[in-house]
């Protein structure tokens, strides 16, 4: 039932946005999890998860960030035609999370791969992971902004 | 909020906590293929973990959310087309799902059996089991039925 009322001419737009946030956040909770394993004392092939975490922030977030940023402009092109007044809150809360979390993720993949270069866990994951987790905390105020629309 | 919003935030997040876990096995599964260590294919299994709870609450949680706002709104009827259509992929991509978790775990139990033994050296059964498992295919199947889902509750054919 996602996005119960809106114009069929909406609907790629809209798959894409959701598709591209969907995998988003999955790619993100495959990057934590990783980072948040090789963190515990004694473990086993942390540099695997090291690599596991920067290719998941790589490979499948990045794109999927973009398909996310590429759906929402081209909606909000079609919803919000320019000068058709003030942008509700909820948008401003969408490209502010969006904007804020494209260069957070950036910066998380700097970091991965750095870590990704060294022998043993460190500040380098130890930051990736915060960077990780506080994108995905921003996308599930996302999440709500764009299904609640708080005006 | 009004009541039906908050049932449209929870049917979302839902879906969301599916279509994430499918994207973390997806990346497990692209990524474990040339896993050969049964040490390293422990660590890695574990990284599904927090997935495996995900889709298994999402994905009740999405089906009864979805079907309390079908009943609560005007425009759509539990029995609508496009939602037994939607009731079929869910029932698919839930056993399809299962099957490939279950080859996913029977590999990981073999992992950590030869862990046990001491045999940490690459293995070519673990190798050969990660490249030939059905579970692949079932995870395919899955993540299919997972986009159909997405087309049928965005484009709502015959509403």
């Amino acid at each position: 039932m996602l996005a119960s009322f809106h114009p069929t001419s909406w609907d790629v737009p809209l798959f894409l946005h959701v598709l591209g946030a969907m995998v988003l956040v999955g790619a993100l909770l495959a990057a934590l999890t990783a980072f948040a394993l090789q963190w515990r004392p004694a473990v086993e092939f942390g540099a695997t998860l090291r690599r596991f975490a920067f290719r998941s922030l790589l490979a499948a977030a990045v794109p999927a960030f973009f398909a996310m940023r590429i759906g929402a402009q081209w909606i909000y092109s079609k919803e919000f035609p320019s000068g058709s007044g003030d942008d509700p809150t909820w948008v401003g809360i969408g490209f502010m999370v969006s904007d804020l979390g494209g260069l957070l993720l950036i910066a998380a993949c700097v970091l991965a791969w750095r870590a990704t270069k060294r022998e043993a866990t460190g500040g380098l994951a130890r930051a990736a992971t915060i960077l990780t987790g506080i994108i995905l905390a921003l996308d599930l105020v996302a999440m709500w902004a764009m299904t609640t629309k708080p005006s | 909020m009004s009541f039906d919003d908050w049932l449209i935030f929870l049917h979302v997040t839902a879906a969301f906590a599916v279509v994430a876990s499918v994207t973390v096995f997806s990346i497990l599964v692209v990524l474990a293929r040339k896993i050969d260590r049964p040490a390293e294919a422990v660590a890695v299994f574990r990284i599904g973990d927090p997935a495996t709870l995900l889709v298994q609450a999402g994905s009740v949680a999405a089906l009864g959310f979805g079907i309390w706002i079908a009943i609560r709104s005007p425009l759509y009827h539990p029995w609508d087309g496009w939602l037994i259509g939607a009731y079929v992929l869910w029932a698919v991509a839930g056993a399809c799902g299962a099957r490939s978790g279950m080859a996913y775990e029977k590999i990981r139990k073999r992992a950590k059996e030869l862990v046990a033994e001491g045999r940490l050296e690459p293995s070519e059964e673990l190798r050969e089991a990660l490249r030939t498992t059905n579970g692949r295919l079932f995870h395919l199947i899955t993540t299919l039925s997972v986009l159909g889902l997405l087309v049928l509750m965005i484009f709502k054919p015959g509403a």
